[in-house]
Parts: structure tokens; C-alpha cells; sequence
């Protein structure tokens, strides 16, 4: 707890391009640009796999590649043949990482919508189109939204390790603190990436109350 | 009209739906679809809007061929009702009735007060339509469906097993529903059901099909409970034909005699029993105007002298029927002679049916 | 850098086995423990754990929020808390990767069970079976194919994650990447990579033979 006390009560530590909110900053920055990328290309092609039912095996792939593949070494790997010393490169990892969450869970929710729901749509003259957008989304959405907020707690986390492969950002206090054996700063750092990721998780859950119909979210 | 001119659907992989169907389903009637599993009476039916697309043959709506018309808008005229409602769960009650309308551009305020018209023509409170799908019953969801379809007033309203999922109480009150509703509006409807019962009693005309997607017989009703076409159609049927045939007989033609001093009768007109050695004994009534013959043959059972007691709307009696009337009326109604007749009505015989080839499976 | 091949095989061969603690079979092997380890200790703690909140309903909630919490924490934030209580050794790598195990492995017992169909769990209570002979012949035999799918996201999960200890000096073969990094060499990182993924996607498919070889009735269902 000292070494918490230590952290955080260092005026040191709340100024400056080192400081805390500009770390903060940082992280959020990197990490929200991953995660637009990433549900930017992984909710429109999940939602189109799942309506079609064409490439359903990318999916399945997408989905194991992204458990057994190492962060680290995926990091590591990306940032040491882009050229070291840029951020963009950094983002490729965060960004492939964060698809497949994504990518499933949007298609397994479009996928799972009830056929005779779907078949209602059509039967009342809804078109292809409407069907995805006015049916099948809205009833898929719990699991859309599920399928963000794990990548955005992924792209959180994967940023912190990113620290190694010099990104900024809350990973540099656990990194350099680790280098230079400060676990005040260790600690200090880890208590920060945990509370934003908690937070990040929190605010997709208020987001799922609000965009949720409650005639949808009482059936799961 | 729907018209079905030698209809053939065929799967890619050699599966024959549908087989050579050519019928016709009148403009204001129900024309029911019925048979086993397996005998096409779904995809018939979903050809028709072009959920499924026929491979040979032509489907004509009022004289128009429907695969001349895109799909989305055939069916935004069409109003179609499957087995379980189909509800969309995010959307409210009155917004599921609006979703027709709404696809044809009609304002919110028309299409919603639209909506609550026909929440209460489907018999539903008003208040239900702020709910969601998943607040209802099911048999208050089934009228939703109901209630969905005939949204933006379709000529057409297509019905798949509609009420199949529903406990037989609440199916019964659907089907009265349904028929109080068609009297109504009078809608060209196309109904798919595997319950021959259901048939019987909903349809104008009813089309029985065989599996393998062939037409077996069509028929009114009454022709059917007597006349089926073969064995097939003779054993879908089930027992007691000719019972459920005199459904279709008015008592209307039944000759009434005056109430006999035995029938106790209050000073309203209303009969309160047979006067017994023992008291009074219960009484069977039915009302010449409304009721079937087979009513009036039942009210005859359930008196202790064999005479049902005849009344009108407000329950006095008008008279009463005794056996020789009813067996006069059923003699009238007889069926018809056709050629050599076909062995008995199957039920209650003590012999094996093994010498028979049996019904196709 | 740009003339330096993916994939140094003669690097390979000289550091497979050089007897040393950097040795890539020791690290494989160091990995493997430490990957297996996690999930074993998780399985053990799940299924008495998943059958209390079966068995006491309200227990669930309080439980799921807790792994859901956990889940979302990034390992190397646990790894970094566990530091002050347990220093540079194995055990902070293992335990924050027990309790992740933990996240995947009581859902997973939970939903399995609750994946026994009511009318099975209700003739078996009218054939007379007690409720822990019910629980070992009946309900925990249908359980098992989606423990297994659990156990194989934890499995898979564990040894991809056990790499991020590398950065606290305890990430089996993690550290190849750390070394690669600091040299600027491709050869150890693309080894650790395809190590982690092959590891991966072995110990996936002996699970999946497992389920194979437990639940024959199941795959006649899916093929249905």
C-alpha cells in the first residue's frame, strides 16, 4: 500500500509528457484509434458473414488465430520489421487483435437471430437490406456490443504491453518501472491500466442499457 | 384469385416439394392446405408470396403472373402469418402491427393509429401496445401476427399453421376469432394446416395433399366427409365422418311440434326440465336458425325421451324435435350414391385392417 | 536490418538444446508448465465452485461479475500487482493465470450443467437416481462437452498469455522475445511465435480427441 502511496502522492507524477494524464491521455488515444479501425472493418463484415452465411470459416479462423497468437511476440514482431522509432506499426497488432473478438461476436449474433424472425421480415416485404438493418441488428446487438467492449478491453490491454516496443501510454510506468526496478511504479501503473479497463468495461455496459431494446435484452 | 397452374418445385438435390399442383383458391374465401408432413402444403404456400420460388408451372394472382412482380413488394401486399407470430422482440406491440406501413411510407401517426384499430379488431386490449413481444401470451402474440397482417389491408392473407403452437382452448378461440374476422372482411385466404379438424371447420374449400407434393382431393368440406376420392383422403379423414359431416347440415328445415306437457316451462318461455318420476331431468336445446343438425341431434342425446328442445336467440323455446324429425331431415341430406360402395367407415371394426395395403406412409 | 532473414535455421540448431536455462527446449518446457499449470489448478477450483452456484442460485451473480471483472484485466496488470507478493518467480505468472483459467472454466461448468436438458434431469429423478449419483452419471456426462469447449479456450488462452510473463522474466518462451528485441533479430521471435501457435493448436486438438473419446453421443448429434 506504501508503494501506492509512493505513486501516486509524487507531485512528479501528475505533470509533464511523463505525467500521469499525459500517459493517460496517450493511452486512450492509441487505443480508441485501434478500436475505431478494428469495428470499423469487424461489425460490417461480421454482420455481412453472419446475414449471408458466405466465409463463416474466416470467422472460425479469425477466432482461434486470436487466442493462440502471442501478443508480445506479435508486437514485437510487427514493430521490429516496420522500423523502430514510429507509432503507426504499433497499431497493426492492437488493430488485428481487436478484430476477431468482433468479428464473432457480430457474426454469431447475426447468425443466431431466430429464423422465423427472419423469415417474418421477408414474408412482410422487407428487403435484403432492411432485414439486416431493421431485424437482424437490433436483435443481434447485445452480442455486437459484447463482442466490442472485449475488443476494447483487448485493445487496452494489448497497448499496455505495447510499452515494451516503445509506445507511450499508462504500459510505460509498468515497463520502466520493471526496467529500472521502481515497483512503486510498477504497482502505480497496473492500479491505472486496471482502473481504465474497468471503466471501459463499465461504460459498454451503460452503453447496452441505452441501445438495447428491453424487448430484446428480456430474451437472452 | 390465386390460381396454381401445374406448380412443380424441385430442390437441387432431386427432392420433389411440390408436384404438378394446379388449383384455385377463390377471391373471399379461406382455402385450407392440409396433409402429413411432407406433403408441400408449406411451400405451396410460401410460392405464393415468393418465399420460395417455383421451378415450372405459374402461380397468377388476379390474373397476374407473381413472379412478373419483385418480391418485397408481392409481399408488402400479401399478408402472411406463420406458426410462431414471428414478432420482431426489440419492437413494441404497436410498432410490430406498423411494420407494413410503415415500409410503405405511410406516417407514424397514420400507421400507429392504424395499429390500435386492428389491436382491438384482433380482440387485444389497447394497452397491450406499449408492451413487447415477450409480455404476451402466445395466443396474444398469434393475434398480433394476425393483427401485423392485415396492417395494411392486403386483399390476400397467407396462414402457416398459425395456430398450431397454441393449447387447444386458445386454438379454438383463434379459429372463432378468424372466421368472426373473415365474415367481416372477406379476405382471399390461403391457410396450411396438418390438423384435418381445423380444415373442416375453417375452410370453404379444402385442398388435401398427399406426400410427395400431389393434390389429392379438393373439396368443400361436407363433400369431403363424404366423398373422399380415395383411401388416402379416406384415412387422413379419421373416424366419425359422417358425425362431423352433419356440421355442415342447417337444423334450419327441421320440423318442430309444439312443446308437450312434460317439457317444464317458465313464465319467460325458458324451459326448465323434463318432468320425471323423480323431479326434473336435464334438456339439450338448439336454435333452428343458427345451429347444425348435429347440434340438434346432440341436444336430442342428452334428453331422457330422445327430443331436443328447440329455442331462439333469447333461449325461449320455440318447440320441440323428436326423433322422427331429425331422422327425417338426416334422410334428406344422405349422401349421394356413387357406384359401388366403398368398404365402411373404417372405425371400430374388430377384424385386423392387416388385409388391406395400408395408408402410404 | 533489411538484409536479415525471417529465419536463422543454423541459430535454431545451435540454441535448441545447449544445455543452458535459454535453451529453446528448456523454455518450451519451462512454458508448457507453466501454461498447463493454470488450467489444472482452474479445473480443480471450477467444478466444486460451478456446482455450488448451481446448487445455491445466488451464488452465480456475485461469482460471474467477479470473473467478468478479472477477465478484463490485462495480464500483465495482474502480473505486475502479483509482483509485490510474490517477486520475480513462476507463481506470479501462474496465479493471475489461474484466475483467468477461473474466468473461462465456472461459466463454462455452469452452462454445462445447465445445458442438461430439464426432461433428462427430470426422468432421472423418477427412475430413483440420488442427487449425487444423478450429478456423476447424468448430469455431469451431458455437462461435459461444453467444459471441454471452455477448457479449450482456457487451455489455448493460458499458453498464448504465459509469453507476457517474459516481461517480469518469467514467460517460458516469451523470452525468446524479449531476446529477439533487444538484439534486434528476427529468428527467436518468429521461433517463440510458431512454438506458442503450434503448442496452441496441438493441446486444442488433444481436447478435442478427449471430447471425442468422452462424449461419443455428441458427435453423432452435431452431424445430425
Amino acid at each position: 500500500m506504501n508503494w501506492l502511496a509512493g505513486f501516486f502522492g509524487d507531485a512528479a507524477h501528475w505533470s509533464g509528457p511523463d505525467g500521469i494524464p499525459a500517459r493517460l491521455l496517450e493511452h486512450l488515444e492509441f487505443s480508441a484509434a485501434a478500436f475505431l479501425i478494428a469495428a470499423l472493418i469487424a461489425v460490417p463484415l461480421g454482420m455481412l458473414i453472419g446475414h449471408t452465411g458466405r466465409g463463416a470459416l474466416l470467422v472460425v479462423i479469425a477466432a482461434n488465430a486470436a487466442r493462440a497468437l502471442p501478443t508480445l511476440g506479435l508486437l514485437v514482431l510487427v514493430v521490429l520489421l516496420a522500423g523502430v522509432g514510429t507509432v503507426l506499426p504499433v497499431l497493426i497488432p492492437l488493430v488485428v487483435l481487436a478484430i476477431p473478438p468482433i468479428l464473432v461476436n457480430t457474426y454469431e449474433g447475426v447468425r443466431g437471430v431466430d429464423a422465423d424472425l427472419r423469415d417474418a421480415a421477408y414474408g412482410m416485404g422487407l428487403r435484403g437490406r432492411q432485414v439486416l438493418l431493421q431485424t437482424l441488428t437490433p436483435v443481434a446487438l447485445p452480442l455486437i456490443l459484447l463482442g466490442l467492449r472485449l475488443a476494447a478491453v483487448q485493445v487496452v490491454s494489448t497497448a499496455t504491453v505495447a510499452a515494451f516496443v516503445g509506445l507511450g501510454g499508462l504500459g510505460r510506468f509498468i515497463i520502466d518501472g520493471l526496467a529500472t526496478k521502481t515497483y512503486a511504479d510498477v504497482i502505480g501503473g497496473a492500479v491505472l491500466v486496471a482502473a481504465l479497463a474497468l471503466a471501459v468495461q463499465f461504460a459498454f455496459l451503460l452503453l447496452d442499457r441505452v441501445a438495447v431494446s428491453p424487448g430484446v435484452r428480456q430474451i437472452r | 384469385m390465386i390460381t396454381f397452374e401445374d406448380v412443380t418445385k424441385r430442390y437441387r438435390d432431386g427432392t420433389v416439394a411440390v408436384d404438378g399442383l394446379s388449383l384455385e383458391a377463390s377471391t373471399g374465401a379461406i382455402t385450407v392446405f392440409v396433409g402429413p408432413s411432407g406433403c408441400g402444403k408449406t411451400t405451396s404456400l410460401r410460392m405464393i408470396n415468393r418465399m420460395i420460388d417455383a421451378t415450372s408451372g405459374r402461380i397468377t394472382l388476379d390474373g397476374q403472373d407473381v413472379r412478373e412482380i419483385d418480391p418485397p413488394t408481392l409481399r408488402r401486399g400479401i399478408g402472411y402469418v406463420i406458426q410462431q407470430a414471428g414478432l420482431f422482440p426489440h419492437r413494441k406491440i404497436v410498432d410490430n402491427v406498423a411494420t407494413v406501413p410503415y415500409l410503405l411510407g405511410w406516417s407514424k401517426k397514420k400507421a400507429r393509429s392504424r395499429a390500435m384499430e386492428l389491436l382491438e379488431l384482433v380482440g387485444l386490449d389497447p394497452a397491450l401496445a406499449g408492451r413487447f413481444p415477450f409480455q404476451l401470451s402466445g395466443g396474444q402474440q398469434q393475434r398480433v401476427g394476425v393483427a401485423r397482417a392485415l396492417a395494411a389491408d392486403p386483399p390476400v392473407l397467407l396462414m402457416d399453421e398459425p395456430f398450431s403452437a397454441v393449447d387447444p382452448i386458445v386454438r379454438a378461440s383463434l379459429q372463432d376469432e378468424l372466421l368472426r374476422l373473415q365474415l367481416e372482411l372477406r379476405k382471399t385466404i390461403v391457410f396450411v394446416t396438418h390438423d384435418i379438424d381445423e380444415a373442416v371447420k375453417l375452410g370453404d374449400t379444402v385442398a388435401v395433399m398427399r406426400v410427395g407434393g400431389r393434390l389429392a382431393q379438393m373439396a368443400g368440406p361436407a363433400t369431403l366427409l363424404t366423398e373422399p376420392a380415395d383411401d388416402f383422403v379416406r384415412e387422413f379423414l379419421g373416424r366419425d365422418r359422417g358425425i362431423r359431416r352433419l356440421s355442415f347440415i342447417s337444423a334450419k328445415e327441421m320440423r318442430l311440434s309444439p312443446s308437450p306437457s312434460d317439457l317444464v316451462i317458465d313464465e319467460d318461455g325458458r324451459a326448465l326440465g323434463w318432468r320425471t318420476a323423480d323431479g326434473l331431468a336435464a334438456y339439450g336445446t338448439f336454435n333452428p336458425e343458427t345451429d347444425s343438425l348435429r347440434v340438434a341431434l346432440d341436444a336430442a342425446l342428452l334428453s331422457p325421451n330422445g327430443t331436443a328442445v328447440a329455442v331462439d336467440e333469447e333461449g325461449r323455446v320455440r318447440g320441440v324435435a323428436g326423433r322422427d324429425s331429425i331422422d327425417k331431415l338426416l334422410g334428406e341430406y344422405a349422401p349421394p350414391a356413387t357406384g359401388p360402395a366403398p368398404g365402411g367407415s373404417g372405425g371400430g371394426s374388430s377384424s385386423g385392417a392387416g388385409d388391406s395395403e395400408g395408408a402410404p406412409a | 536490418m533489411t538484409d536479415e532473414p525471417l529465419v536463422r535455421w543454423d541459430w535454431i540448431a545451435r540454441n535448441w538444446a545447449n544445455g543452458g536455462p535459454t535453451a529453446i527446449s528448456a523454455l518450451l518446457e519451462n512454458h508448457i508448465v507453466m501454461a498447463f499449470l493454470p488450467v489444472l489448478f482452474g479445473l480443480v477450483v471450477a467444478l466444486p465452485l460451478g456446482l455450488a452456484c448451481v446448487r445455491w442460485r445466488w451464488l452465480y451473480q456475485p461469482t460471474a461479475a467477479l470473473m467478468n471483472v478479472t477477465y478484463s484485466l490485462p495480464s500483465l496488470v495482474l502480473f505486475s500487482i502479483f509482483l509485490s507478493v510474490t517477486g520475480l518467480t513462476r507463481s506470479t505468472v501462474v496465479i493471475p493465470l489461474t484466475f483467468f483459467a477461473l474466468a473461462v472454466l465456472i461459466p463454462a461448468v455452469v452452462d454445462g450443467l445447465a445445458s442438461v436438458p430439464d426432461p433428462v434431469r427430470q426422468s432421472a429423478v423418477a427412475m430413483g437416481f440420488r442427487p449425487a449419483r444423478r450429478l456423476l452419471r447424468v448430469e455431469l456426462p451431458v455437462a461435459v462437452p461444453v467444459v471441454l469447449a471452455g477448457l479449450r479456450v482456457a487451455t489455448v488462452s493460458s499458453i498464448s498469455l504465459v509469453s507476457v510473463g517474459a516481461l517480469i522474466g518469467q514467460g517460458g518462451l516469451g523470452n525468446l522475445f524479449i531476446d529477439g528485441w533487444q538484439r534486434q533479430f528476427y529468428t527467436p521471435i518468429v521461433v517463440g511465435i510458431a512454438l506458442i501457435v503450434l503448442l496452441a493448436v496441438l493441446a486444442d486438438g488433444l481436447l478435442v480427441l478427449a471430447q471425442r473419446l468422452l462424449t461419443p453421443w455428441s458427435r453423432a448429434r452435431r452431424t445430425a
